[in-house]
């Protein structure tokens, strides 16, 4: 037989499953720069999500309601255990806690203005209250954080709510990170800090550590707010199930429990992509605990992380929460990563939907920044009318669900009226694969 | 002199009473008997008052005052004036930990000594500590002055932004990115200020200064660990 | 996460209040930790005997016959004194192993709280207040005692969750803190042979003591070394038969307080517990250092601290 070299069949080349490009490419950037990436958002790995959930409509056995004509209440009181005044909300669809700094005085002002149009709430983040967003906020929740920035019991008393922050989704156990570009003359007089140098937020409160120092610091709060306003705790999605007992024994209101999805104005890749849990996997534990305690709807559990339409919202109501809040949801449907400003991305290296240097203040949605030309691109008015018309169309898909699942109140789904597509998903969710009546850890079976 | 006796008052009504005073109110002068360690006495104050605290308190007491006087005849304990805004709190025992945390504004006058974490995060009080402080104090201190008449212990002034340190006595370590630095006129004279504001014997000429290096300002791998 | 008091009397005419001190004490940390509550109290000490206190969670029938069947089986005679859940046996001096053996074999369900010469320990779960009552603490005399009110973090509120932990004779722990590398460590002390019952993690600090010292390390070496090898964060305080130590890890964020006079050393997770001691005003009052370890004994009432390494 001949031997023919040029001819015979060849090895293609095969690129490393592990040692992949984008992998590659981080250790050479990394080994160039010495510095780890720091970004904002929320995971971008793909994990087990309410997508691999299904909800089971009514047809002989259950009996639907009529979309559109026969109610479907969506409303949600939050607080109601120690407050003299809890939030009562007309959608349990609430706008999660965003920093002035990361985001622009028009933003804010924006998130206040559609919150209330749609009656529901807004938060304050690490950096303080603006004038924006009280002045445009019905019902706005203040955080508490351990950095402190540009805290004051003025505003503390102007808050409709106090919200604890312990830890968030995107970085369980770990601080912010605001790097010096971002920091104007507003932002660093707000945080008391010199212009232009990186702000590191605390991963630890300054005056209290663990659930019977907290315990305390809520007396506190409540003393000096005189026991009118709800006080949330928020957690990182990490261990659910202890947090929220805890969180609950240290005598809070609301659970804020926010997992690995949730979003973040800037932290450490890192840390976003490999520390906290899906969402999705939070939820039960997080009941379990109010329930352990006899606690479940009277402290309210708000989930966020990874929240994105009507069945999400629906999907979370059905595993045990009060509400939701949104985050990255909401700069969306500002306008952040649109495609219209794909020329735009691209001049910053990246593209519509991947843009996530939210800390770097070049946003050119004009959303993440505090460049007053990029800001000047967002409209506070037709922002707010945006998020307004996102936040009820939101609440109208879930309200569809609920219906179909013969519900005239969102609250009464139930764990029960869904099915998983996947083991991971009905092993998270604790619902049975579709089709069947088993999930992986189910009591009294074995996988 | 309004006398307010725990004994009997429920923390809430002492509170309560306290925070209703307006800044016009002519009853200036309060006192608090029995507080025998209890938390969050004299918190979220917010007129020209004086309150004596007739014995020791316990977490956050004075917590985010403003405009009030606040003088406890005893010890106090985690937190005291923490977020304090405007106004004087003055201890004439000890403070635990925290003192004087975050605090943005106003004066803490401690006449003992002060425990761990003194002036953590601090963003514009003055503290002025007649003893020693603990570990760890002016932890991450944003701005305002801390006054150490005494001694310092481990890690003083760890990852300080501009905040001002000025220790008579020893210091046992500096924490990251903190060095001594140049007294100059200036400090004299803002020391002296300071000494005085806090009933202090001591010349402004025995203390040194210290503050950031700031080499911690912008990222840089070198100076992680 | 926790409350933590102690008293070490100097003054010997206070022994009889010791009970009723600290269970005024514990009550006050009831907010620090409201799940369940125990204390270690050492008594006076009688030369031929030694003391084992035990719980059953059905102590009716285990204590029943308890008392005649260990006098059997040890072949000399036992006493035995039951409060509520526990029941404290006066065994023949130098007879606890075999008694700890005996007791083991008789009914395995009856738990062992505390082994010693003088030291009794109750726990149970509840309130510090209905502990206290239970048990009667407030009528105990004694030399010394320590005590705990928990707040469960990630574990079960059981009564073998609750504090002390006894760590050898007349040794035992009380912890206000979170210990972040227990899982690893328990798993190396259980190949070790320690025997370890719950998922506490301050269960896992107690027998990291107990091991240290059956290898040959003081009590004060064993806190030493906890503070290289155990992770988190963790105020300690541990009675002996002599006295109480402390210690807190390097980064020292869990509250504590110590006051003293001429008549005792007073310890407290805050200064409300110990507003009520008598001459408190008078007292020194001060906070334990960071990786620092504190001892107060019978044996020289002076007060010794030594630096760790």
């Amino acid at each position: 037989m001949k031997d023919d070299h040029t001819s015979a069949p060849r090895t293609v080349p095969i690129q490393s499953a592990t040692f992949s490009n984008p992998v590659n490419a981080e250790i050479r950037r990394a080994a160039a720069t010495g510095i780890y990436d720091i970004r904002g958002g929320g995971a971008k790995r793909k994990v087990p999500h309410f997508d691999d959930l299904l909800f089971l409509g009514a047809s002989i056995s259950r009996y639907p309601l009529e979309g559109y004509r026969e109610a479907c209440d969506t409303s949600v009181t939050l607080g109601t255990r120690y407050a003299k005044n809890p939030i009562k909300l007309d959608i349990p669809i609430t706008i999660a806690g965003m920093s002035f700094g990361a985001l622009s005085g028009a933003a804010k002002e924006a998130l206040g203005r559609g919150a209330t149009l749609a009656g529901t709430s807004t938060t304050t983040g690490d950096g303080g209250m603006t004038p924006e967003e009280r002045g445009h906020s019905k019902t706005l929740v203040y955080q508490y954080l351990p950095s402190r920035y540009g805290m004051n019991p003025d505003d503390l008393r102007r808050a409709d709510a106090i919200e604890v922050v312990v830890g968030q989704g995107a970085k369980p156990g770990g601080g912010g990170m605001l790097l010096g570009q971002k920091i104007t003359d507003r932002v660093a007089n707000m945080r008391n800090l010199p212009k232009g140098i990186d702000q590191r937020s605390a991963c630890r409160h300054p005056d209290w550590t663990g659930p019977d120092d907290l315990e305390i610091k809520i007396l506190e709060l409540r003393e000096i707010t005189g026991w009118k306003v709800p006080i949330y705790i928020k957690v990182g999605g990490a261990r659910p199930y202890f947090d929220t007992t805890l969180a609950v024994k240290a005598g809070a209101d609301v659970v804020v429990l926010d997992g690995m999805q949730g979003g973040t104005a800037a932290t450490q890749d890192v840390f976003i992509e490999n520390v906290g849990m899906p969402t999705l996997a939070c939820i039960r534990e997080a009941v379990r605990a109010l329930e352990d305690l006899g606690m479940h709807r009277e402290v309210q559990l708000i989930v966020s992380g990874g929240i994105r339409t009507g069945a999400d919202v629906a999907k979370c109501m059905a595993l045990g929460a009060d509400a939701v809040s949104i985050g990255t949801a909401a700069l969306i449907a500002l306008g952040d990563n649109d495609p219209k400003w794909e020329a735009e991305y691209q001049k910053l290296g990246t593209t519509a939907g991947a843009y996530d240097d939210w800390h770097e203040g070049n946003d050119p949605a004009g959303i993440s920044t505090q460049n007053p030309d990029l800001a000047s691109r967002l409209d506070p008015v037709e922002g707010g009318r945006r998020l307004r018309n996102y936040l009820k169309v939101m609440t109208l898909e879930a309200q569809t669900i609920a219906r179909a699942c013969g519900k005239n109140k969102l609250h009464n789904l139930e764990p029960e009226d869904l099915c998983a597509l996947t083991m991971e998903a009905a092993a998270m969710a604790k619902v049975p694969l579709a089709g069947t009546d088993w999930w992986p850890g189910k009591p009294g079976t074995t996988f | 002199m309004q006398t307010i006796d725990m004994a009997n008052t429920p923390l809430r009504d002492l509170n309560a009473t306290l925070q209703a005073q307006a800044e016009a109110t002519n009853q200036t002068a309060w006192e608090i008997v029995n507080p025998k360690g209890s938390h969050a006495i004299a918190v979220g104050l917010d007129a020209e008052i004086e309150v004596t605290v007739k014995g020791s308190t316990g977490y956050y007491c004075g917590g985010m005052n403003k405009l009030a006087t606040i003088n406890v005849h005893g010890s106090v304990g985690p937190g005291v004036a923490e977020n304090m805004m405007s106004g004087t709190v003055i201890i004439d025992g000890d403070a635990s930990q925290y003192a004087g945390a975050t605090g943005h504004g106003g004066t803490l006058i401690i006449k003992g000594n002060a425990s761990s974490r003194c002036g953590i995060s601090m963003k514009g009080i003055d503290i002025i500590v007649h003893g020693n402080v603990g570990h760890m104090s002016a932890f991450m201190a944003q701005s305002g002055n801390l006054v150490v008449c005494g001694d310092a212990g481990d890690a003083l002034g760890d990852s300080i932004y501009e905040a001002r340190l000025f220790v008579r006595g020893s210091v046992k370590s500096l924490g990251a990115d903190c060095i001594e630095k140049d007294m100059r006129p200036e400090h004299i004279a803002l020391l002296t200020d300071l000494l005085e504001r806090g009933g202090c014997d001591a010349k402004p000429e025995e203390f040194k200064r210290y503050g950031s290096a700031r080499q911690l300002y912008n990222f840089n791998i070198d100076n992680a660990y | 996460m926790c409350g933590i008091v102690g008293l070490f009397l100097k003054d010997r005419s206070l022994e009889p209040q010791l009970g009723s001190l600290l269970t005024d004490m514990l009550i006050t940390m009831t907010d620090r930790g409201p799940d369940s509550a125990g204390i270690a109290i050492y008594g006076e000490e009688n030369a031929n005997i030694s003391k084992l206190t035990v719980q059953s969670d059905t102590p009716d029938q285990a204590f029943a016959t308890l008392e005649a069947d260990l006098g059997t089986a040890l072949g000399s005679p036992v006493h035995l004194r039951r409060k509520d859940t526990h029941a404290v046996l006066n065994i023949p001096r130098g007879q606890l192993i075999a008694a700890r053996a005996a007791l083991a074999a008789l009914n395995p369900d009856i738990r062992v709280m505390s082994a010693g010469d003088t030291v009794e320990i109750y726990k149970e779960v509840g309130l510090p207040k209905e502990v206290a009552a239970r048990f009667d603490l407030r009528a105990m005399s004694g030399t010394h005692g320590i005590g705990h009110t928990r707040m469960a973090t990630e574990s079960m509120v059981t009564t073998m969750g609750a504090h002390p932990f006894n760590t050898g004779p007349d040794q035992c722990l009380v912890h206000n803190g979170s210990l972040s590398n227990h899982n690893r460590l328990r798993r190396k002390l259980q190949r070790e042979g320690i025997h370890i019952e719950t998922e506490n993690d301050t269960e896992v600090g107690a027998a990291y003591l107990t091991w240290r010292m059956q290898n040959g390390a003081t009590l004060g070496e064993a806190l030493k070394s906890s503070l290289n090898d155990l992770d988190g964060f963790f105020t300690f305080l541990v009675g002996t038969k002599d006295g109480f130590g402390v210690v807190r890890d390097p980064i020292a964020c869990k509250p504590a307080v110590m006051a003293e006079t001429d008549q005792y050393v007073a310890f407290g997770s805050e200064y409300r517990a110990l507003v009520n001691l008598p001459g408190i005003e008078q007292a020194r009052v001060w906070e334990p250092e960071p990786a620092t370890v504190y001892f107060w004994s019978h044996a020289d009432t002076s007060t010794p601290t030594e630096k760790a390494a």
